[in-house]
């Protein structure tokens, strides 16, 4: 047998294209393309009263100048409200370009094409826009006091509102021996990839059709979304994800205006058109995520065990809701972590503001969901006098329980059942690799030397692998090369290695010679898209299957021309051999040119190929439930989302004086079941991790009372560089395989960033010895609660448990 | 974004460079590293209709120490002047500030005396050159004058400089015999423009007791001042000084701003702590200078 690579650390290919600056970016496509800019508008809530573009008119190098007013059938009526749900109450989108008020600072409202982006932006510079400006509704308190409407017809700002309860939680919770109430807070932020968004378009007037490339995670999406607002067939348009400079969701979320906008003038002036998005274009349209105010309500007996969980809570969607509901709904389903909740009762409303609209992030409503729930968990910990993980610990689905049901729907509309995991196991790896039973010498030694340390824990539970499908393509080409084309696109995360990985183990040829095309409308026209940490586990299995109808053809022909059993046939290493008998065989170069009844010898294996005869000489050459070529298509199409889980504990230490936050050690165990390839799977938590420093410690959204925001640059916006996050991420994993995917994975995409702001709130809790209730935080919030703190104002926590038995 | 229309100029010499300078007057600019200016023009805050680049006047390209202070020319990058050892030995305040602008590849671009020009209250050079009592000398076509810093600095991002006057050089000052300095700062991220920072200098007298003490602030005041902390300390010897008292005795000097990154409360803290590490540890580096004499008797300069 060829060694298996499934498993293996296997070197990413794209590395070496990528880090040689061999990437092709959407920016490095298009050369002589003319250039889109947009005006923005500068309010966050106005009537549009009058445009007036006279004087950017006698600009040299000026080609097109469009508002809402030039827009033409589909393409006039709003943008699609792509998941729809019944808890939507007020669905409201933009439109492609604003009509008559605009809802938020950003919202692209007059297009302008010029010759080139310099000249775009100078005449977008004289168009001159005027204004009546209306009251803004900014953060999730103002949007729930309501005061003000972001919209001036939904009432309340409510765009939904859901409840889900299993049982009752709220006798449960009067009946409960203990009683908690907690009041959280969770800021703002956003994905920020390094490259932002971006689209050209070249419209092919001999043709009529349209080939469009977009920096997208869902090329198949994008193109049904033009084709529907162009009103062009389907086929009439190609769309390509070039290389992605980082997408973390922000890309998932189409179509957006530019990406309709940019085409649509492409075919109009017949010119290659092309929209780079600038870094202050991404601030103010671009969509954001996380802030929520959350209430906690939480009964549990003497050990901590919940016995009912009541959970309301404020979700800022932004000014519009295309992409619906599935970031609150994530946070009220996976907040249940790896616990049982005894009763639980979920109620949210998704509020408008005027800001820039909020759709998934990496993790996905779900780091909100574990901060309510293990700020839970430390406050049962501390009123208990507890141990923090004993508590988690007492709460801990067994895995004897799996699969277990949570009776909750997800929010891919499925029952909320956990597959497979073993939490305790879990939490027994992380305690081992943290020291956390050490730990507590360590705090009292390092607070006799005048230090203040400590340590935080976070769990979490993450359905990946969300469906409806992914399909995979491969074919074997007469050279023996292997090529193939899954539709989901890739951000550099290393699919072309994983793939390839899966598909060298089940066709036996060489890693290095199977080559992986993803987002490409053109080779694999169904697909959904990258998001929700469903690559590996929806189009690994997809090519994986794939690759497996490949095999089984392959063997089938190989054993008509060998005269064999295909049952006594493998492939090894590109060779199709007689089990026990590696002399007796041929390449898999060879089965390709038999596989197709058109023998043109045009190259050598053709001509080698010559010596074997296939197939019955009284038959048609292509049988009747065959197709001619050494090629496959399959789709993976799963019953649910598979779950991961995973356990972090950072240490921190914070300056007595300055209250600067520092990270000691950052400890993560997970389980993503069967790793495909460990190195991948590590880097995609050291990423998750800087992610979740980032919104622990750095990011927020710095809104003004007025809508406006102030840190719209890499100035004030503080991305965490590569010196504020830990030089090591100490690593464990866990792998319980998932029972629902023939190669038993589960996704692993965003399990670094999800836990992050609830460790480090438990660890700064720690270390100061009083409640953190919001984050982030940073150094000046955090001398701000000293001073609270030291004024009584808000409660001191215990940071030792008592020892047990004297409570 | 993208800068508006300009003319870029590019003369090779400081003739033809304060030539085009007059020529042009108020509508020129001169663009050195470029690391404030190309953000500023991106983003079209600044719309010059010229631009005179000094990156091809090499004779600006210099950093000249000696006993009394250190010269810096118009062109010398932060990183230039930053691995000057003669600079590292004549002032060792310029080292220590600068290791703490920016990240190497911005300091591989702007220029020293381009940071002071910009006069931003967060750079770090202001400081040090208030502190030290330093000066720039400017020149135009017609003439050259030379400004201290405490004239300098008008107001944020606001600086004594005419149209047509180009800044050729900063001088720094060294200070006294058993003099040291320390730079202390918190920024929010590594190589972020500080959210408060001390700039300290301690002189002692010869049996090690405390002669001058003083400090200079960035991002706590719209313009560098210079606030002297010598009464508090004054005649103790360096280690058994009250710093704390010397800090606190500055704390009113001082009436910090609120921005994103901080309440004024915290940079007022910060102010306090930051003076009294900072003025400790230029007082230790002042009593290791008191000893330099004997220990570097024979060696090198
Ligand atoms: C990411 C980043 C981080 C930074 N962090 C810091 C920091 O922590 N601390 C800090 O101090 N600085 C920081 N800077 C700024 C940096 O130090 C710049 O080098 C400096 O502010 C300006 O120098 P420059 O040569 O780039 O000037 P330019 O950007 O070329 O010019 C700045 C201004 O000065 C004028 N000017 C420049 N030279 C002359 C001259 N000789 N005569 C007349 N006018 C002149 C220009 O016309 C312009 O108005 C940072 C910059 C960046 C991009």
């Amino acid at each position: 047998m060829t060694t298996r690579l499934f498993g293996a650390p296997v070197p990413r290919s794209e590395d070496a294209r990528l880090l040689t600056g061999g990437g092709r970016y959407l920016d490095d496509l298009g050369h002589d393309a003319a250039a889109v800019a947009f005006v923005r508008s500068p309010h966050a809530h106005a009537r549009i009263v009058d445009v007036d573009v006279t004087d950017a008119l006698d600009v040299e190098g000026l080609l097109a100048v469009y508002t809402y007013e030039d827009l033409e059938g589909a393409l006039a009526e709003p943008l699609p409200l792509l998941i729809p749900h019944p808890s939507i109450v007020a669905g409201r989108t933009a439109h492609a370009l604003a009509s008559g008020v605009v809802h938020h600072v950003g919202e692209p409202v007059v297009m302008v094409v010029a010759s080139d982006r310099y000249v775009a932006e100078d005449v977008c510079d004289r168009i001159r826009v005027e204004y009546d400006v209306l009251p803004a509704v900014v953060g999730v308190r103002n949007a729930r006091d309501a005061t003000h409407l972001a919209h001036a017809d939904v009432p309340g700002n409510v765009a939904a509102h859901l409840v889900q309860e299993v049982g009752d939680a709220r006798a449960a919770i009067d009946a409960a021996p203990h009683v908690l109430e907690l009041e959280l807070d969770i800021e703002r932020s956003a994905c920020t990839p390094l490259e932002g968004r971006g689209v050209y378009a070249r419209w092919d007037a001999d043709e009529s059709r349209l080939r469009l490339w977009s920096s997208t995670q869902t090329t198949t999406g994008v193109r049904a979304a033009v084709a529907a607002k162009l009103e062009l067939p389907l086929s009439a348009v190609d769309c390509t994800a070039p290389d992605v400079g980082g997408g973390f969701g922000v890309k998932i979320m189409h179509p957006w205006p530019e990406e309709v906008l940019v085409p649509w003038a492409a075919r109009r002036l017949d010119r290659e058109l092309k929209w780079t998005e600038d870094r202050r274009e991404h601030f103010v349209s671009s969509a954001h995520e996380r802030a929520q105010v959350q209430q906690v309500r939480v009964g549990f007996d003497d050990a901590g065990r919940l016995l009912g969980l009541d959970v309301r809570f404020w979700h800022d969607n932004g000014a519009y809701l295309p992409y619906g509901v599935i970031v609150p709904i994530i946070t009220s389903t996976q907040l249940l972590g790896p616990y049982k909740p005894g009763a639980y009762r979920v109620e949210f409303d998704s509020l408008y503001t005027n800001t820039v609209i909020v759709t998934p992030y990496r993790g996905a409503g779900r780091p909100q969901g574990v901060f309510a729930m293990e700020r839970t968990m430390d406050a049962i910990a501390d009123h208990l006098g507890r141990d923090r993980v004993a508590v988690r610990e007492a709460n801990f689905i067994g895995p004897d329980e799996m699969p277990y049901d949570q009776q909750m729907t997800f929010q891919d509309g499925r029952p909320l059942v956990y597959d497979s995991g073993d939490f305790p196991a879990t939490m027994a790896k992380l305690k081992d690799l943290v020291g956390w039973d050490e730990f507590a010498a360590y705090r009292e030694q390092a607070r006799a030397e005048g230090r203040r340390v400590g340590i935080g824990v976070a769990c979490y539970v993450e359905g990946t692998g969300v469906g409806p499908y992914e399909g995979g393509h491969v074919q074997v080409e007469t050279s023996g090369k292997v090529v193939v084309a899954t539709g989901l696109t890739t951000q550099g995360q290393g699919h072309e290695t994983v793939f390839a990985q899966i598909v060298a183990d089940e066709l036996g040829v060489p890693f290095e010679d199977v080559t992986v095309t993803t987002g490409d409308t053109r080779r694999m026209p169904y697909s959904v898209g990258t998001f929700a940490s469903r690559a590996a586990v929806m189009s690994g299995n997809a090519v994986g299957l794939a690759a497996r109808n490949v095999r089984t053809k392959a063997l089938r022909i190989a054993g008509d021309a060998l005269e064999a059993d295909p049952q006594d046939l493998e492939i090894v290493d590109g060779q199709v051999r007689v089990k026990g008998n590696p002399s007796v065989g041929l390449p898999l170069s060879t089965v390709a040119v038999l596989s197709n009844p058109l023998r043109y010898a045009f190259d050598k294996a053709s001509q080698a190929a010559t010596q074997f005869v296939v197939g019955d000489p009284d038959s048609p050459p292509v049988a009747e439930d065959d197709e001619p070529g050494l090629e496959g298509r399959d789709f993976y199409s799963p019953p649910q989302s598979t779950y991961a889980n995973g356990m972090h504990a950072v240490v921190v230490e914070t300056d007595p004086e300055t209250a600067e936050i520092r990270i000691l050690r950052y400890c993560v165990v997970h389980d993503c079941g069967n790793v495909v390839n460990p190195m991948i799977v590590e880097g995609q938590i050291h990423g998750g991790v800087a992610q979740g420093v980032g919104g622990a410690l750095y990011e927020r959204m710095a809104y003004d009372e007025d809508g406006q925001l102030l840190n719209a640059s890499f100035m004030d916006f503080l991305m965490p560089y590569a010196t504020e996050v830990p030089a090591t991420v100490e690593i464990d994993h866990l792998e319980t395989p998932s029972p629902l995917n023939p190669l038993g994975i589960k996704g692993a995409g965003e399990a670094g960033v999800i836990p992050g702001a609830a460790a480090f709130a438990s660890a700064i809790e720690d270390a100061e010895g009083f409640r953190i209730s919001a984050m982030p935080i940073s150094p000046s919030e955090l001398f701000a609660l000293r001073a609270r703190f030291a004024a009584g104002d808000i409660p001191a926590v215990r940071t030792a448990p008592r020892p047990e038995g004297t409570s | 974004m993208k800068p508006a229309p300009f003319t870029l100029h590019s003369p090779s010499t400081l003739d033809e460079t304060l030539e085009v300078l007059e020529e042009l007057g108020d509508d020129a600019k001169v663009l050195a590293g470029g690391q404030s200016l190309i953000p500023m023009l991106n983003m079209r805050l600044a719309a010059p209709a010229h631009l005179v680049d000094v990156n091809g006047v090499r004779e600006l390209a210099t950093v000249s120490a000696s006993a009394s202070g250190v010269r810096v020319g118009a062109l010398a990058r932060h990183t230039q002047v930053l691995r000057d050892a003669g600079a590292a030995a004549a002032v060792p305040l310029l080292p220590q500030a600068l290791s703490l602008v920016a990240h190497p590849v911005v300091r591989n671009r702007g220029t020293t005396v381009g940071s002071l020009v910009h006069a931003d209250p967060s750079g770090e050079m202001t400081a040090v050159l208030a502190l030290l009592g330093g000066s720039l000398e400017l020149r135009s076509r017609t003439r050259t004058r030379t400004v201290g810093a405490d004239a300098f600095f008008l107001g944020p991002l606001e600086a004594d400089l005419q149209p047509g006057e180009l800044a050729v050089s900063a001088t720094f000052p060294a200070l006294p015999p058993r003099s040291g300095t320390a730079f202390r700062e918190v920024a929010r991220r590594h190589g972020d423009y500080a959210v408060c920072g001390v700039a300290a200098a301690v002189t002692l007298d010869a049996a090690g007791r405390v002669e001058r003490a003083a400090v200079s602030y960035i991002s706590m005041t719209p313009t560098p001042v210079v606030v002297d902390a010598t009464d508090a300390v004054s005649g103790r010897l360096w280690d058994a000084a009250d710093w704390a008292a010397a800090a606190r005795s500055c704390g009113d000097a001082v009436d910090p701003e609120p921005d994103l990154h901080a309440s004024a409360a915290y940079r007022r803290h910060l102010g306090t702590v930051l003076t009294r590490q900072a003025l400790s540890e230029a007082a230790a580096h002042a009593r290791t200078a008191t000893d330099a004499p004997l220990e570097t008797a024979g060696g090198a300069a």
